[in-house]
């Protein structure tokens, strides 16, 4: 039995931030060096897929994987790692949730296709292929994993242990759940319980936003960010900006409305929250003046395209999961 | 004697990569493909959505360079808005951004490029990476790493707000400002950071300039394309990561053109291969040729050396130094590829520099950091330099401010070709007929790519999953109706 | 084989309840289809609900309150309205035809008019078809 821990940490969709976020917890990574054998981390190590295969089931003693599944290598890596690993993490926005990699799920397959070559400026006639899962160039024959139709996130392809939220999530939660982890492998402190989302807190974000708010939150119109100069000391959406905050959990150290910028709720729903777009509906909603179906109408005009707001990171686990029309 | 090699994933890099290595009879190397199996489709989902929401969700292409997506889609936001920004904006964008730039160049130097400098590029794959580079140069060294680039994104997240996946462009200027008291925090920091860049340089020469087997493989080796550069420049042809002209430059030094941000279709095309999702830019006026070298060749490099090829200065004094003592040993402009690594650590003096003069000028901590944007004009177009390239937006909106297309080029993809020439040109020649490759052999293959800093996240484009099929329909000998499958 | 729509329908206790009630009392026939789940004030509705209902196979979606002005608890209905507007884009967003979900306001007295809307509700649906969501997702699976 080796004495320190075995642990990988892979990417699916993914955009790298997540796997930089780990990095971000700055000398806490010289911790983790002391503590763990990195088997396989693409981005700083140099463990190829072979040596993941090698392994015999569960010697991995955590995998933490990161983005999205959007084709079939990310499908069967991530079953690999389930299968060689003892716990399994869904670390970040889109192996916890879809992310926004599963704003595609809002389009499909063919309009992604479609957009980026049969319209596409760029490609000059007799330039204009596909890329293929299996083709043939000069005798040899090469293949690219199969694109779905849909953005999954990670609890909908593998049995999930556990859930670090955020895009990417806070370098002191990243170190918080290392940690709960490594204690519980130990021996030192019981484990979370299976399911649970660790590295955030048991609150919505409004409950830790500095931002000032009243009780009487009524507005007769949105604004787009860029149309007002905003006061930076009140509730963004008592200003008439929308803000994810009070359907999204906390954790995150409200770093986006610190900023001037409002919430697009990367940390997921808020505990007890199913969907968090279908929340949003009821918070927006109720912060309308009107009691007259036009005026209403006229007031949500003022806020277009709700629906990317409201499942900006959570397509794929929304209840619906996808775009079901033509 | 294997008849194919895999290298599966690729490592040390950003995003996933495979590469197929294809021998013949006697071991020799045929043919290598530089695979991207990756996709997400951001140019159409991106559609539909209020434009100025874009600069937050393109960010999420790249978790390694999210500033520079930011940065160019907020130019392209801008353009849509008749580019009506606050002064003050782009100057506090372009401080932002030189902060940006050193930390990631921190992290490609130390994490992803060093090992095989420091540890060896044959050396054990477990100790071959950053953690094995601190153990070896000692906690001092290392705390000194992980300390400089805590502190370039301390000072980015101070400007900005964030350091990582970027929040704080808006149509007309950025949310908010630099105020007294940050500013006196994060001068001390600028100090500290330009010492860094003093002491990059100096570790560069003691571990790679005093070695003479490394020099050989940068100046001798394998790793070099006659091909040609591409990167922004200022109005006196230095490098200008925020803002510029696109300049093109051949490997002999002649400017082949230079184009402003909104002409970028007539100099630029993209090619498609059937076994990678990532498509092949190319010089538009001289047209696919294939991957090939030469002086007609119509492929370019977009990199950290490819723009210090470009450029005939530098924009700032101890960077031109630096400048100068790089292209006294790898020429200039130069096809040593490795030589990125080094035009990597004479960047990161420009920034420096540039981040000490935003410090010293009176007006950096006024609050007139963003206007109101007054029309709505319905097109932009926003060019950077990504840390590994030159890095295109180009967006059009509808009369109420919601995105109705996107077109991307980005850093990594320009040099897709580029990367598949120098990686069949290493292979074949340290691929020895009848000797099975070791791992060592095959990462020094992979340190083809890893000389070009790869952001393969930033590759954003589809796969229909069908055969391409076009079939028309004559009537009468007059084309009656076409239908098309893929194509 | 008819296809036979799966209906919920979310019913206000005081007013719409009552008037599907009375419809029953005066032995009015209309369409089964209608699974009726009681609510005390149509306010109760968190599109969640309507949403979930929708994701675990039902054919559309009936929301009904009292008419604005006559809520038991004054305000209730109007919150329904408000939040109706939104729940409907993002159904849109996601593929789910207009039909298939409606706000109705029933009075407690509108026995005739609450079967009519529900013969009317049930046709429309039917013409649509079984709704896309489970088939679209086991589709997804297929491919996999």
């Amino acid at each position: 039995m080796p004495e320190k821990l075995q642990i990988a940490i892979y990417w699916g969709a993914a955009c790298g931030g997540c796997d930089v976020s780990v990095l971000d917890t700055n000398e806490f990574i010289l911790d983790v060096d002391a503590l763990c054998d990195v088997r396989l981390w693409p981005i700083a190590v140099d463990g190829k897929y072979k040596d993941v295969e090698a392994m015999a089931d569960g010697e991995l003693d955590v995998a933490i994987m990161n983005g999205a599944v959007r084709n079939s290598e990310n499908e069967h890596i991530a079953k690999l790692l389930r299968q060689k690993s003892k716990i399994f993490v869904a670390y970040g926005s889109c192996a916890y949730m879809g992310g926004i990699p599963s704003l595609a799920n809002l389009t499909s397959r063919d309009a992604i296709f479609e957009t980026l070559f049969m319209a596409n400026p760029s490609i000059e006639p007799g330039n204009r292929t596909v890329p293929l899962p299996v083709s043939k160039v000069g005798g040899h024959q090469l293949e690219l994993p199969r694109f779905y139709e849909r953005v999954y996130a990670l609890n909908q392809i593998v049995d999930v242990d556990y859930y670090v939220p955020g895009c990417p999530p806070v370098p002191s939660q990243c170190k918080a759940a290392i940690l709960a982890l490594v204690q519980a492998l130990t021996g030192q402190a019981p484990a979370p319980p299976k399911g649970a989302v660790v590295g955030a807190f048991e609150r919505a974000l409004c409950d830790d936003c500095p931002r000032t708010r009243t009780q009487e939150k009524k507005i007769k119109r949105f604004y787009r960010p860029w149309e007002i100069m905003q006061d930076p000391d009140v509730c963004l959406m008592e200003q008439g900006i929308f803000c994810a905050g009070i359907a999204t959990r906390s954790g995150c150290g409200v770093r986006c409305p610190k900023s001037g910028i409002p919430c697009r709720g990367c940390y997921g729903p808020a505990p007890g929250v199913v969907d968090q777009g279908a929340k949003l509906i009821s918070a927006v909603s109720s912060i309308i003046d009107s009691k007259d179906p036009d005026e209403i109408d006229r007031i949500l005009e003022t806020l277009p395209d709700f629906t990317s707001f409201a499942n900006r990171y959570s397509v794929a686990t929304s209840l619906l999961q996808r775009s079901h029309g033509q | 004697m294997s008849k194919k090699i895999t290298i599966d994933p690729i490592t040390r890099l950003e995003g996933h990569g495979k590469i197929e290595i294809f021998l013949d009879d006697q071991g020799a190397v045929t043919d290598t493909f530089f695979q991207i199996p990756e996709l997400r489709g951001f140019e159409r989902f991106v559609v539909g959505r209020p434009i100025e929401e874009l600069p937050r969700i393109v960010t999420r292409i790249c978790g390694v360079c999210p500033a520079s997506h930011h940065m160019a889609s907020a130019k392209a936001v801008d353009g849509c808005f008749g580019n009506e920004v606050a002064p003050l904006a782009h100057k506090l964008r372009d401080m932002y951004y030189h902060a940006h730039f050193i930390h990631s160049h921190i992290a490609h130097f130390y994490a992803l490029a060093a090992p095989d400098f420091v540890m060896g590029p044959d050396a054990d794959p477990a100790v071959r990476n950053i953690l094995g580079v601190v153990h070896k140069v000692g906690l001092e060294i290392g705390g000194a790493v992980i300390g400089a680039r805590g502190k370039a994104q301390e000072i980015q997240r101070i400007i900005g707000g964030r350091n990582n996946q970027d929040i704080w462009c808006l149509p007309g200027g950025v949310a908010k400002g630099l105020k007294q008291d940050e500013l006196e925090q994060i001068a001390p920091w600028v100090d500290e950071l330009y010492d860094f860049t003093q002491f990059s340089l100096q570790l560069f020469r003691d571990i790679v300039l005093a070695n003479e087997a490394y020099v050989d493989i940068i100046v001798n080796g394998p790793y070099t394309l006659d091909v040609h550069n591409m990167g922004l420049v200022d109005e006196n042809n230095a490098p200008n990561f925020y803002h510029g002209k696109v300049r093109v430059v051949d490997y002999e030094g002649n400017e082949i053109c230079k184009y402003e941000q909104h002409e970028y279709r007539d100099y630029v095309a993209e090619h498609i291969e059937p076994w990678s999702y990532l498509k092949f830019p190319y010089l538009k006026q001289r047209g696919w040729k294939g991957y090939v070298e030469g002086i007609d060749s119509s492929l370019y490099c977009a990199t950290p050396l490819a723009r210090l090829n470009v450029a005939d200065r530098m924009a700032t004094p101890k960077a031109q130094e630096a400048f100068e003592e790089m292209c006294s040993v790898i020429g200039h402009p130069s096809k040593l590829l490795l030589g990125n690594h080094w035009a990597r650590l004479v960047e990161m003096v420009q920034n420096a520099e540039m981040l000490k003069q935003y410090c010293a000028d009176p007006e950096i901590t006024s609050d007139e950091f963003r206007v109101i944007p007054q029309q709505i004009t319905g097109e932009g177009f926003g060019i950077v330099e990504a840390m590994r390239g030159t890095l295109t937006h180009h967006y059009t909106c509808d009369e109420n401010a919601i995105c109705t297309s996107a077109n991307l080029i980005v850093g990594t993809t320009n040099n897709n070709a580029p990367i598949q020439m120098v990686t069949k040109k290493v292979a074949q020649t340290l691929i020895q007929p009848g000797k099975e490759p070791d791992q060592g052999i095959l990462n020094m293959v992979e340190m083809a790519f890893r000389a070009f800093d790869p952001c393969y996240s930033c590759a954003t484009h589809s796969l229909p999953g069908e055969m391409p099929l076009q079939v028309s329909i004559f009537k009468g000998g007059e084309p009656y109706r076409e239908f098309r499958r893929c194509c | 084989m008819t296809f036979e729509p799966k209906i919920v329908g979310f019913l206000c206790n005081w007013c719409s309840y009552t008037g599907a009630d009375l419809a029953g009392t005066s032995r009015i026939h209309y369409a089964p289809n209608l699974r009726i789940i009681r609510v005390m004030c149509s306010a109760r509705i968190d599109p969640t609900f309507v949403i979930k209902a929708l994701a675990e196979g039902a054919d559309g979606v009936l929301i009904a309150g009292c008419h604005p002005g006559d809520c038991h608890y004054s305000e209730g209905n109007y919150k329904t309205m408000r939040r109706y507007p939104l729940l409907k884009k993002l159904l849109r967003d996601y593929g789910i035809e207009e039909e298939r979900v409606r706000l109705e306001w029933v009075s407690a007295s509108e026995g005739h008019l609450f079967a009519d809307l529900v013969n009317e509700m049930t046709e429309q649906v039917r013409a649509l078809g079984p709704s896309p969501v489970k088939s679209g997702l086991a589709l997804d699976m297929a491919e996999r």
